[in-house]
């Protein structure tokens, strides 16, 4: 036996207690690995955006498109280092279930201002020799079971065909690959030319215009000049960092951090109030137990230090598998929330802010009794019985 | 029995404050006790025993006064030094043996090893001589409630002697058992008292288990008025 043991044996003592105790703290660190894993899969596009990267959209809305002729206008401009452009394919594959986030995209200017992913050389040069190809996202590739190679039926749930399809086949060309972990790779890459050829609409319009400046500084200074330069236009723009552009987008939803706070804040509060009163009658019914530890020649000291310990015990023991079940709820769920969160994953961050608050719950719950265990009067509770 | 002094209680005055009314406990007792003896306490409630007990023990101040255990001063003593001065000579039995409900036997009587650097060899091999004396070693791994009241007051003599103190401070250690277990416990006292080496020093208020002691105190009022032995007390 050793101290560790002591404390242990007192937090086992009352089996339902424990359970019950152990579960509400479950519950609420399971709410917050959870909530907290979704509300950085929100987050997730604003703090990866690149510092220099903006993203030049329709005025009137993101949903409304741009002539592709701004975007040579927009490389003349001072301090702006590289452009390229974008549509909005709206895939699905097979069923409309099953989301497939494409873009049509310009082969040659991508990746020059989106550096923050990659894609082997030889897969790339495929790629872009190939009006049939299509780049695949890593996290798409492994959910799916896609190889390099591999033909596939890609449908649009807005645009059709000149034959009256609105199925495309591509071929595989290579995968994208993030450089951080957590970019999110969860589309899909085809060619803007061949898109527009095959479609019935025609035309040289676009969705978006993502653009490099030369430096962060320059960022303002440039989405006023790209906006002026189109003012008073028939499609007037609305420039800004991508990260803003991110948390527009997300923000479209409400305020999503804010809720997903709030109920975590409100259920921690809960727990706090009943794990602390449970510590605290705890401790209460063994004030005789603690004079004969003090009797025994125990410290006020190792008394406080073993009863805090108990609070830190219970509050990791509840909230590590707390933790643990938002982790595998999370994977569970995570291959049906691909198209809507694709960076939904219980990263670093949430699991090392939980642990972190699941000391604190453990020293709040544990403060009060540990001072009394501490301060107790042995002679009183040695008479009280 | 010794000569030498184990306890020197000088000029000892107790006063406890209850409301506005300052009630004296003891005013001016002295009393020595000399090692190897078994000293019983009797008196009536409110007389001071257990009182007294708590200040030999380190578990009380006087008011005024001086313990002196060995020739040091324990009552100034701070409250961690008192701590590690009852580890290192008192062991306490009391009345409800006061077992902690959730460890079995052995490790009840591990509890003030854990105050001590040893190893778990060592310490295990200090409860099994422990839990032998005591003529336990057959219910180590049972839980106090598994045990009746006279084996759970054994475990706890177990305990209060495993880390080999030189003095048991005993509150009515028979005071809730019948009378054949209060026999076994009173004889597993005297043994510690006579073939250890114990000081024993006894609050109780049963004559027959006061008669086990070589020394019977009587106290009332916070005096003692009678004596039976004066080899220990001066």
């Amino acid at each position: 036996m050793n101290n560790f043991t002591l404390v242990r044996k007192n937090l086992t003592r009352n089996k339902l207690r424990l359970f019950l105790n152990c579960f509400a703290i479950f519950i609420a660190f399971l709410l917050f690995g959870a909530l907290g894993a979704i509300k950085n899969a929100f987050d997730a596009g604003v703090e990866l955006s690149a510092d220099d990267r903006l993203v030049t959209v329709n005025k009137i809305n993101f949903t409304q498109p741009l002539p592709l002729a701004y975007v040579n206008k927009i490389r003349t401009l001072e301090g702006v280092k590289d452009v390229t452009w974008a549509n909005w394919f709206g895939g699905y594959y097979q069923e409309p279930k099953n989301q497939l986030m494409t873009f049509a995209v310009d082969p040659e200017s991508y990746f020059e201002v989106y550096d923050d992913v990659v894609v082997d050389e030889q897969e790339l040069e495929n790629w872009k020799k190939d009006r049939q190809g299509i780049l695949i996202g890593e996290r798409i590739a492994n959910a799916r079971g896609w190889k390099v190679g591999d033909r596939i039926p890609v449908s649009s749930n807005i645009f059709s065909k000149h034959d009256g399809s609105s199925t495309w086949d591509f071929n595989i060309s290579g995968i994208v690959r993030p450089e951080n972990p957590q970019t999110d790779t969860s589309y899909t890459l085809i060619h803007y030319k061949y898109f527009m050829e095959t479609q019935i609409w025609g035309g040289d319009w676009i969705g978006w215009i993502p653009l490099t400046t030369q430096n962060p500084e320059l960022n303002e200074e440039v989405s006023r000049a790209v906006d002026k330069m189109f003012a008073n236009s028939p499609a007037e723009t609305e420039t800004s960092t991508e990260a803003q552009f991110s948390k527009a987008f997300v923000e479209q939803m409400g305020d999503i951090g804010f809720i997903i706070m709030s109920v975590v804040m409100a259920a921690f509060f809960t727990i706090l109030l009943i794990v602390g009163n449970s510590m605290w009658q705890s401790i209460k019914e063994r004030t005789s137990e603690i004079a004969v530890l003090k009797t025994l020649g125990f410290t006020a000291e190792k008394v406080f230090a073993m009863v805090l310990a108990e609070s830190f015990l219970l509050a990791a023991l509840g909230g590590i598998l707390g933790l643990g079940g938002a982790w595998l709820s999370i994977k569970a769920i995570t291959p049906m929330t691909q198209s809507i969160l694709p960076a939904l994953v219980l990263g670093h961050q949430v699991f090392i802010s939980g642990l972190m608050f699941i000391a604190i719950l453990g020293f709040v719950t544990g403060i009060v009794p540990a001072w009394q265990a501490m301060k107790l009067n042995t002679i009183e509770a040695l008479s009280r019985r | 029995m010794s000569n030498e002094l184990l306890f020197d209680l000088k000029n000892i005055e107790k006063r406890f404050v209850r409301g506005r009314e300052s009630i004296s406990i003891f005013d001016g007792l002295n009393i020595t006790i000399k090692k190897g003896t078994f000293v019983s306490i009797m008196g009536p409630s409110g007389s001071g025993k257990t009182t007294l007990l708590n200040m030999l023990g380190g578990v009380d101040r006087p008011t005024s006064g001086e313990i002196l255990f060995e020739g040091q001063a324990i009552q100034n003593l701070g409250e961690g030094e008192l701590a590690k001065w009852r580890a290192r000579h008192v062991g306490f039995i009391f009345q409800f043996y006061n077992l902690m409900p959730m460890l079995n036997a052995e490790k009840n009587v591990e509890l003030p090893l854990l105050l001590k650097n040893l190893s778990k060899a060592q310490r295990n091999k200090s409860v099994e001589t422990a839990l032998k004396l005591v003529g336990l070693s057959d219910r180590a791994r049972h839980l106090p409630k598994e045990l009746s009241g006279g084996q759970q007051q054994r475990v706890a003599i177990a305990r209060a002697i495993v880390s080999d103190p030189d003095l048991l401070l005993c509150d009515e250690p028979t005071g809730d058992l019948d009378r054949t277990t209060a026999t076994e416990i009173l004889e597993t006292l005297q043994l510690l008292n006579k073939e250890f080496g114990k000081t024993i020093v006894m609050v109780t208020h049963d004559p027959v288990a006061a008669s086990f002691a070589n020394v019977s105190l009587h106290l009332d009022k916070g005096q003692f008025i009678e004596q039976q032995s004066s080899e220990a007390v001066a």
